[in-house]
């Protein structure tokens, strides 16, 4: 059985058509939410963001020219709605979610070492990488953009995307030696 | 050193792509190169095994993020209804709503159904060419068209069902004599039926046949 692609999909929704709205929002919603929550890193305002993303999709439809791939575009959009609420919010709420974030209840890397669990540290490294760098592994990784699609979502030349993600990359090995873990690079 | 890795900026460049070597996001050429390098350069290999449980490790962080409640998409068709009411598009936007159509054939019927539209423009080539040899007595050569008067014919609005493949189409089109001339902003397609024949007869046969699930008289 063939799916509707997402840009037929855009092009119904062009025309006001509810239920290609239905389709899209169960295909992508779950990635949208992921990406949004782990920059704002509250789930409640996660999701009032993608209801957002998603009527911004209902409104801008028409304009969609797709040059880009859709899930790319919700992404798009899903950081620029992050990125405004994060500046929205008062310097103490930060703080506070920051400190809820950091009081995880899970195992750190050093204990998860001991544990021998070298997932899990690996796991702990890489939700402990600051939000930028946690972005392009997150984008690169797990929501499979390339190197163009990741520059068109974060707004940065494609070459800084190749730099960050060695960066990233790079401070990750460094947590995981920290934490024990040698892996003889970089 | 082998021949791929011949300096220490192309080894670079070549590691800084196997994030996305193994996310399967690399253009042909550059997977093309990393497996190349990948074959002839160990420490590369192992260093791309360190990627690979970095992505996986990432993968399982993500998922474990959950899923957003229903509260989410309650909102959103809350938010839609209060939005302005919104025509439907009514430019006559033939390729697109061909595009939509064609879509949703499978590759394999696209291709056959390509492959017997190509057949059949060389055939009629072939026809025409012969048809202008044997009445001018030579070569054909470059002469303008002749204007001819607009095709005379009934016209049906029809709408095709979804299961029908692309060849069924076309057989359906070829049994029918008849002709695709535009389309309109729901996704049905206006058919010319050439000659003088009953109108409510043609619509009648069109309507008989499978791969159409509706079919309107057009009144002119």
């Amino acid at each position: 059985m063939q799916q509707t692609s997402d840009e037929v999909l855009i092009q119904r929704i062009a025309g006001g058509d509810r239920l290609a709205m239905q389709v899209l929002f169960a295909r992508h919603h779950v990635r949208v939410y992921r990406f949004v929550l782990r920059l704002v890193r509250n789930e409640s305002t996660a999701e009032d963001l993608i209801s957002e993303v998603f009527l911004d999709v209902w409104r801008q439809a028409g304009r969609f020219e797709g040059r880009s791939a859709v899930s790319t575009w919700l992404l798009a959009i899903g950081r620029f709605k992050a990125l405004s609420a994060l500046r929205g919010r008062k310097e103490a709420e930060l703080d506070d979610e920051v400190a809820e974030a950091i009081e995880d209840v899970s195992d750190t890397p050093e204990v998860a070492m001991q544990k021998k669990d070298t997932s899990g540290v690996l796991r702990k490294c890489i939700e402990m990488l600051t939000p930028e760098h946690r972005e392009i592994i997150d984008l690169v990784y797990y929501h499979e953009k390339s190197v163009e699609e990741v520059a068109e979502i974060v707004g940065i030349p494609e070459n800084t995307v190749k730099t960050r993600m060695f960066y990233a990359r790079k401070k990750l090995a460094e947590s995981l030696k920290a934490a024990g873990i040698e892996r003889g690079w970089p | 050193m082998n021949a791929t890795m011949k300096n220490a900026p192309e080894r670079e460049e070549i590691e800084s792509l196997l994030p996305w070597y193994a996310a399967g996001t690399l253009s042909r050429r550059d997977t093309a190169r990393v497996e190349d390098a990948l074959a002839n350069d160990a420490e590369l290999a192992r260093r791309f095994e360190m990627v690979r449980e970095e992505l996986g490790e990432t993968i399982i962080v993500n998922e474990s993020l959950g899923a957003p409640s229903a509260r989410a998409m309650k909102a959103l068709f809350e938010k839609i209804d209060v939005e302005p009411a919104r025509k439907p598009a009514v430019s006559f936007n033939l390729m697109g709503r061909l595009s939509e159509f064609m879509s949703s054939f499978t590759p394999r019927t696209l291709a056959y159904a390509g492959g017997v539209a190509v057949l059949a423009l060389v055939l009629q080539a072939g026809v025409i060419t012969n048809l202008v040899s044997e009445r001018s007595g030579q070569a054909p050569g470059l002469a303008s068209a002749p204007i001819t008067a607009p095709v005379q014919g009934v016209q049906a609005m029809v709408r095709f069902a979804p299961q029908a493949s692309a060849a069924e189409i076309t057989a359906f089109l070829s049994a029918n004599n008849a002709m695709v001339i535009g389309s309109t902003a729901d996704g049905n397609f206006r058919l010319l039926v050439p000659g003088k024949g009953d109108a409510s007869e043609i619509v009648k046969k069109l309507s008989a046949n499978k791969v159409v699930s509706s079919v309107l008289p057009v009144t002119k």
